[in-house]
């Protein structure tokens, strides 16, 4: 068991590394030929770092689209970075500062998730729209976070594993020394579900954290009257005349 | 046609209930192999359509970042799922922004992911069959490629780009639109979407002076093809002819007058419009813009100015740097625009949009109006999509929304703004933008007008409007026709410069 969980872990954080690696290189090594921000836009690169900021903390355009997706969407992911910035804690010793400062936080940011994600799943099960375009994988992802959360808050809250063992788990797969883990049904299940969406992320609609940053809509700046904007294919064009 | 009837307002605007196929079988005409050949694509449907449509996407996919993103990231959240117009007149699911995207991500995932070739159903993915591809013909001619779902996607997905791509698969397999290919067909043959010949656009010019006279006692000249002028105007060709697109016309050429600017029409190049944007086609886009840098070149004008055409701003704003070098910043050694860019007056936005011009001039106090000769209009104004969501006017971002507004406001006492839940970044589509403005495609247009008919309603109701104002030739062909089968007088519509024509004293200045 202790041995099966560490190659998961190995294997999936391989495919996660190099999976999601590939994709951000095929984005970033794919043109775009035309100026095609939203407008009204930034016109310098400043303001376009300063429009993605807000798309990415705030998520502007969700809370101009829909009051009750953007604060479950927002809830969820929020909670989510507070989260995973506490799970710093199996990976680091001594762990850092401020990982111990927000451990408390944590754990609301937990609940935060969960109420999210019920609240997305509620929106996609009972909204007739979001029904309509959910495909199967969608419902599941849901439940796959949702499974992973709730095992993580069970953990916390009712079914307490050996968090020390669980901590020296992961510091021997760091360093390639494979200690025992706690055998513990729920423990398991967190884990590899977590080992699941490691697998999904590269290859699935999870690519919208990387894809945000590439969006030309998003990312352009405003200015093409001020400078050419043209890309090797189309520039080809004009040495061919 | 006489049996389309608007669809009924809805009393709070909520979010309508899905009818499945509501527009299932009412996609345009399909191009015939003349129209089609004319323009480089197959005839007809090609026998390996399949594979030859998958490879099309690939292509794609390899060459447009935008596509490739959107074609990953969408986590089906839903926030656009009720801003498309089509969608709130037609209530087919399929009109959804983002169900219109499925219809290609789900052929995206089959053939280009790893669950789609495992687990198809999982993620709905499914093979490209004759009914996924005839669904295509039919569904992404019912996009006008406005983006104002673009506006709302928390990725920036922009369903414009996506139909465009679909456009462009569906051409290079001989299933194109009739509409589209024809007008592109005519451009490259005659200079313009109307197919309008040098000898009787002139003759048109002609009499419009005439008219011009007749009615203010002066000669203001409509001058085409004049060598060294400084002005060169690119303007759609419905301003030639069609009403009213034909009063900003007469608008454009009172205003160059009366500050004394030499300008001039092309007949080789007399067209603004682009419909190559439309069918995403890069190489038609390419071409058809090449013909302003042409025209541009041959007559040596210093300043390049496009007139009130939505989707022709985008492209001459967002793309004719690109495509043909009008702009400024060409490398030094980008000798293919350094030709052009060389020529033309720096001192100058290039190009510029006719509205950005008369607002200079305003600004400048180069011109004067009698603004009590705008008091019988009440008069909104209608934000062009392209010009909303795909460029910008004068300096600052948004400059697209005030500078059409503030000319309004130099020109006329009476101005009221509709729901700005409909206007500026978050305008509505006429209904007929995109490569839809056609005759089959008419009960699409009339229902994907109800929003902003809507609106109007309330600002008729509100504040007694009388005139809509716009700065587009598709809005304007589009609302002359859907109005009055909403109940609307179709002269309630017309141009910004149609509003400068009525009030401008031309003459010397006061």
């Amino acid at each position: 068991m202790n041995l099966m969980i560490a190659i998961l872990f190995y294997l999936a954080t391989l495919f996660f590394v190099v999976g999601l690696f590939h994709r951000i290189r095929v984005y970033a090594s794919t043109p775009a030929p035309l100026k095609i921000p939203t407008t009204p836009a930034p016109t310098t690169t400043g303001g376009v770092v300063l429009r993605m900021t807000r798309e990415v903390v705030f998520f502007e355009s969700l809370f101009k689209a829909n009051l009750w997706t953007w604060a479950m969407g927002w809830m969820f992911h929020a909670g989510m970075a507070l989260v995973l910035m506490r799970h710093l804690r199996y990976f680091t010793e001594p762990v850092w500062g401020w990982v111990v400062l927000i451990q408390p936080f944590g754990i609301y940011a937990g609940i935060a998730m969960l109420i999210g994600l019920c609240g997305l799943w509620t929106r996609r099960l009972f909204v007739e729209r979001i029904r309509y375009i959910s495909t199967p994988s969608d419902h599941l992802m849901l439940l796959l976070l949702i499974g992973i959360v709730s095992s993580g808050l069970l953990m916390q809250f009712f079914v307490h594993t050996d968090v020390i063992a669980v901590k020296n788990y992961f510091q021997g797969l760091l360093n390639f020394n494979i200690q025992p883990l706690p055998v513990d049904i729920t423990l398991a299940l967190h884990l590899l579900s977590v080992v699941m969406l490691l697998v999904i992320f590269p290859i699935s609609k999870l690519l919208h954290a990387p894809g945000v940053f590439f969006s030309p809509t998003r990312n352009q700046t405003d200015n093409p009257r001020e400078n050419r904007h043209l890309s090797t294919w189309a520039a080809k064009l004009e040495s061919e005349k | 046609m006489a049996d389309i009837t608007a669809p009924a307002y809805r009393i709070i605007p909520i979010i309508p209930a899905l009818i499945p196929d509501a527009m299932a079988g009412k996609g345009p005409y399909v191009a015939n192999d003349k129209i089609n050949e004319a323009i480089g694509f197959p005839g007809q449907l090609v026998e390996d359509w399949h594979d030859r449509a998958i490879a099309k996407m690939g292509e794609l996919l390899s060459k447009y970042r935008s596509l490739k993103v959107f074609m990953d990231a969408c986590v089906h959240c839903g926030a656009c799922s009720d801003k498309c117009h089509y969608f709130i007149g037609t209530q087919d699911p399929k009109n959804m922004p983002v169900a219109r995207q499925d219809l290609m991500r789900s052929v995206y995932r089959r053939y280009f992911t790893l669950p789609g070739k495992w687990f198809p159903k999982l993620v709905g993915a499914r093979d490209l069959t004759r009914e996924v591809l005839d669904e295509w013909h039919n569904y992404f001619y019912q996009c006008s490629e406005c983006r104002r779902c673009s506006v709302f996607c928390p990725y920036g997905i922009d369903t414009a780009e996506v139909t465009m791509a679909a456009r462009e698969i569906l051409d290079s397999v001989g299933y194109g639109q009739k509409y589209s290919n024809e007008i592109i067909g005519k451009v490259h043959k005659i200079g313009n979407n109307l197919g309008l010949p040098g000898p009787a656009l002139i003759d048109t010019l002609e009499g419009l002076e005439e008219d011009v006279k007749e009615a203010t006692g002066i000669d203001v000249r409509f001058p085409i093809d004049v060598k060294g002028a400084e002005v060169l105007l690119i303007t759609p060709s419905a301003d030639f002819f069609a009403e009213p697109h034909i009063d900003s016309l007469i608008g454009y050429a009172k205003v160059f007058h009366a500050t004394g600017t030499s300008w001039t029409l092309s007949s080789m190049s007399s067209e603004a419009g682009n419909f190559g944007m439309f069918i995403g086609n890069y190489d038609q886009l390419r071409k058809i813009a090449m013909r302003i840098r042409q025209a541009a070149l041959e007559l040596g004008v210093k300043r390049i100015v496009v007139g009130e055409c939505g989707h022709a701003w985008r492209v001459a704003y967002s793309f004719w740097n690109t495509l043909t070098g009008v702009g400024d910043g060409a490398d030094a050694n980008d000798k293919f625009a350094q030709m052009l860019q060389k020529q033309l007056d720096h001192r100058y936005k290039q190009p510029m949009h006719i509205c950005e011009f008369t607002w200079d001039m305003i600004e400048d106090e180069r011109l004067s109006f009698d603004k009590s000769l705008n008091d019988k209009h009440i008069i909104t104004f209608h934000d062009s999509c392209n010009v909303a969501r795909g460029s910008r006017m004068g300096n600052l971002p948004g400059g697209q929304f005030e500078i059409p507004r503030n000319i309004i406001k130099a020109v006329a006492n009476n101005f009221v703004e509709m729901s700005p839940n409909t206007t500026h970044e978050r305008t509505f589509c006429c209904g007929g933008g995109g490569g839809l403005l056609t005759d089959d495609l008419l009960e699409l247009r009339v229902k994907g007008a109800l929003p902003r008919m809507e609106v109007l309603q309330q600002a008729v109701d509100e504040h007694g409007v009388n005139f809509m104002a716009t700065i587009c030739a598709i809005c304007k062909a589009q609302f002359t026709k859907i109005m009055p089968i909403y109940g609307f007088d179709r002269r309630m519509v017309g141009g910004v410069h149609q509003l400068v024509s009525n009030a401008i004293i031309l003459g010397d200045k006061k």
